[in-house]
């Protein structure tokens, strides 16, 4: 039997909209309004507004905060030392398996803001506050806190008109009032590749920041599915797929949130031993021109199969086949020619490193 | 909504018959489940059509769905303009959407399809 459901605060908005729901993470979600590449294509060009009210915000405060934090985090937290920052980072266990993917905002002093996947809200809880030392507070603030992306090359002068003033700048967060009325924060922090913000709210409020979202024209509704097609775009990870608990973050493509330099944390040492002999396996980007690849499809090398897609889709910006797979680490040359195996047919990829779009509102 | 001279199928395919050859394609209600349409794998001209086995696959962003014959018979066209535009399909199954013409191996199957209000009725049902 299956649990219900539950929903966030825009499950209404989603009906009201015409939005397809679909389970995801124990939740309702819309996986797509009007259609995942029309959202997508209007993500890239004007902007588009998600419902990530779903993912999981950890409030923690205390003297030993940050102390406690950098040993749960593999990258360095003091490059969040300015109120006000961000960083993107991973938690490991012992063995340096990847627990989950999260963000790191100073939101005040001895105060940090945690927001995690929705789908490992559970064991985030139950991981962090059993590593934590007495004095840290940790409070799981996900049910009282509503998310809101507003992503796209319209997202910042749109999200200025609405708070009265300019977003903080990329990869910060800060206070601000919508509408002259509506609390929130925002952070210049997103998972498309466009510039724009995520605004933190309390939860009761989300539909009514919702609707002055919506109420911009340049403004379209976007579901999970053009969520995932953006981001796999950037070459972004989602965790459950292009990595997991039996993945560690240097094999991952994630060698770039490791911080070497600072003191001891959770899963260093196994770290230590897999960068020194090498990770046997790479998560490698792939670019196909026929065919869509997908999740679970056989990776091969002159017939042998050597790996496993882990995410896969069509590119709307690109108009063909891209994905992520997992292959010994000798074949993950960017140009190194794979095949992937469809069904009835295989088709050539060539492996490639992300991002795959480029020329974004976020990039040159 | 759906055609009044067409046939159609439990798998969501329309049949429209001229003479003893049938052009093949997916209902409207087919390709609004599927989404926008990004790829099509459609058989060749002279490859055999058997009449509830699958004949290709249709593919959105999301998903993979395969296309059984509704009829048996051997293909005569295929519609080369899903090559580069599959989304036709999406805007206009019943007409340019159109996947494959077929030449009857057996016009008594016919019969066994539905109307358009039966069809209509069906997916009711399922629904």
């Amino acid at each position: 039997m299956s649990e219900a459901l539950s929903r966030t605060p825009l499950y209404e908005e989603h009906l009201a909209l015409g939005g397809r729901m679909v389970p995801f993470a124990g939740y309702e979600m819309p996986v797509q309004y009007a259609g995942i590449i029309e959202e997508h294509r209007a993500v890239r060009s004007s902007a588009g507004i998600f419902d990530v009210c779903h993912m999981a915000e950890f409030r923690v405060f205390g003297f030993e905060a940050f102390d406690a934090l950098q040993k749960l985090v593999t990258n360095d937290l003091h490059k969040i030392d300015e109120l006000g920052k961000a960083v993107y980072t991973v938690m490991c266990d012992e063995t340096g398996g990847i627990i989950d993917d999260l963000i790191v905002y100073h939101t005040g002093d001895l105060e940090y803001l945690v927001i995690a996947n929705a789908a490992n809200r559970d064991v985030d809880v139950e991981w962090m506050s059993s590593h934590l030392p007495e004095g840290v507070e940790f409070v799981d603030e996900s049910d009282r806190t509503g998310l809101i992306a507003l992503q796209g090359p319209k997202a910042i002068e749109i999200i200025t008109e609405l708070s009265g003033e300019e977003p903080p700048a990329r990869f910060h967060i800060a206070e601000a009032h919508l509408d002259g009325r509506i609390p929130v924060l925002t952070a210049r922090t997103g998972y498309t590749g466009e510039d724009g913000v995520e605004i933190v709210c309390a939860a009761d409020t989300a539909a009514a920041v919702w609707r002055l979202l919506l109420s911009f024209d340049e403004v379209s509704p976007c579901g999970l599915g053009a969520r995932d097609t953006l981001r796999l775009e950037m070459g972004y990870p989602l965790h459950g797929t292009d990595m997991d608990r039996t993945r560690d973050p240097l094999s991952a493509g994630l060698s770039w949130v490791v911080s070497w330099k600072k003191d001891d944390f959770i899963g260093r040492g196994a770290l230590e031993a897999i960068k020194a002999a090498g990770p046997t396996e790479r998560l490698v980007g792939l670019t196909l021109s026929d065919g869509v690849p997908r999740h679970g499809y056989p990776v091969l090398r002159e017939g042998v199969e050597v790996g496993t897609v882990a995410s896969g889709t069509f590119s709307p910006t690109l108009e063909h086949g891209i994905a992520t797979a997992y292959v010994p680490a000798g074949l993950a040359e960017p140009g190194t020619v794979l095949q992937v195996s469809m069904r009835r047919k295989t088709f050539d990829a060539t492996v490639t490193k992300p991002p795959f779009v480029g020329h974004t509102s976020l990039s040159a | 909504m759906n055609p009044a001279d067409l046939r159609y199928d439990k798998e969501h395919e329309w049949v429209r018959v001229e003479g003893d050859t049938a052009f093949i394609g997916i209902s409207d209600f087919a390709q609004d489940q599927l989404g926008e349409v990004v790829y099509v794998d459609l058989p060749s001209a002279g490859d055999e059509l058997v009449a509830g086995e699958t004949f290709g696959e249709i593919e959105s962003v999301k998903s993979v769905s395969e296309l059984y014959a509704p009829v048996s018979g051997t293909v005569v066209e295929v519609n080369d303009d899903l090559d580069g535009s599959p989304e036709v399909i999406n805007a206009d199954p019943y007409g340019a959407g159109w996947m494959i013409k077929v030449a009857l191996g057996d016009p008594s199957e016919l019969d066994g399809l539905m109307s358009a209000d039966e069809y209509e009725a069906f997916v009711a049902s399922e629904a």
